[in-house]
């Protein structure tokens, strides 16, 4: 069909690249909003890694690296949880340098609770609530030096936080 | 409407600490409502403190986190009647910002 057109013919050719350039914007903009990713997600927030199933998978994700098991972080959980709706998770740590705290619950359907953010002068201690599906691990994962370092601790829960 | 945001934040020899509840139902999308449907997720992604106008503290949060949310910090800095500002996004674009004086 398009076989035999000349150099010279101007015809047809712009109208159809101009098209042919917009199916492919649109084809990108397609690919973007069917990704894991919602195009309205609060600026920053790591969505790939809050999507993940796996402690491994999460952790890739969220700082592109597995933890170092140390003694230099306390995490406070309850051994035994009432109401997985609210547990109350505490984690401190006496590493130098930290620049990010972050919290997995691998029972979870999703393993990433939380995550937070320390600039340098905000202190490497942390409190708050989290909902636990079921008997699980917490695990509480701390970048001081461009490391990671974890530590793991089991919160067995009686009631689940996530069937209501 | 008032303020989903309540914040404590108390400036001490050096730092300052900080507690906030914020009112949010933080819906993880696996609870049933009372029709028996599936209750869509919604949930704060990200919460922000500033002081100074430096960003002190950024929270990074998933379905996970519990119902009218707490959160506990501290960061170098901060003295009596300092402006603290807190805002949150959610992950339908909902967002709410507020400013609380460092008490002494």
């Amino acid at each position: 069909m398009a076989g035999h057109r000349s150099v010279g013919d101007h015809g047809p050719l712009p109208t159809r690249r101009a098209t042919l350039q917009v199916m492919t914007l649109v084809g990108l903009a397609g690919l973007g909003l069917a990704g894991p990713a919602h195009a309205d997600n609060a600026p920053g927030w790591p969505a790939e890694a809050f999507q993940k199933k796996s402690q491994r998978d999460a952790l890739q994700a969220l700082l592109g690296m597995q933890f170092e098991s140390t003694d230099k972080i306390t995490l406070e959980v309850p051994e035994i949880a009432e109401n997985g709706a609210v547990v109350p998770v505490s984690i401190s740590s006496s590493l130098p340098n930290v620049t990010s705290i972050s919290i997995l619950v691998p029972e979870n359907p999703f393993t990433l609770a939380a995550s937070y953010k320390l600039p340098e002068g905000t202190a490497a201690a942390v409190s708050c609530r989290l909902k636990m599906a079921k008997t699980s691990n917490v695990v509480a994962v701390v970048e001081s030096g461009g490391k990671a370092y974890g530590v793991a601790r089991q919160v067995k829960v009686t009631l689940g936080g996530c069937g209501g | 409407m008032p303020s989903t945001i309540r914040v404590r934040a108390v400036a001490g020899d050096d730092s300052t600490e900080v507690q906030a509840l914020i009112q949010h139902p933080m819906d993880s999308g696996f609870v049933k409502g009372h029709d028996g449907k599936l209750i869509p997720p919604h949930y704060i992604e990200v919460l922000t403190f500033k002081h100074d106008g430096k960003v002190v503290f950024t929270a990074f949060w998933g379905p996970a986190v519990s119902r009218d949310p707490y959160i506990k910090f501290s960061f170098k800095g901060g003295k009596k009647d300092d402006d603290l500002g807190v805002s949150w996004i959610d992950n339908l674009g909902k967002s709410d910002s507020s400013v609380a004086k460092i008490m002494g």
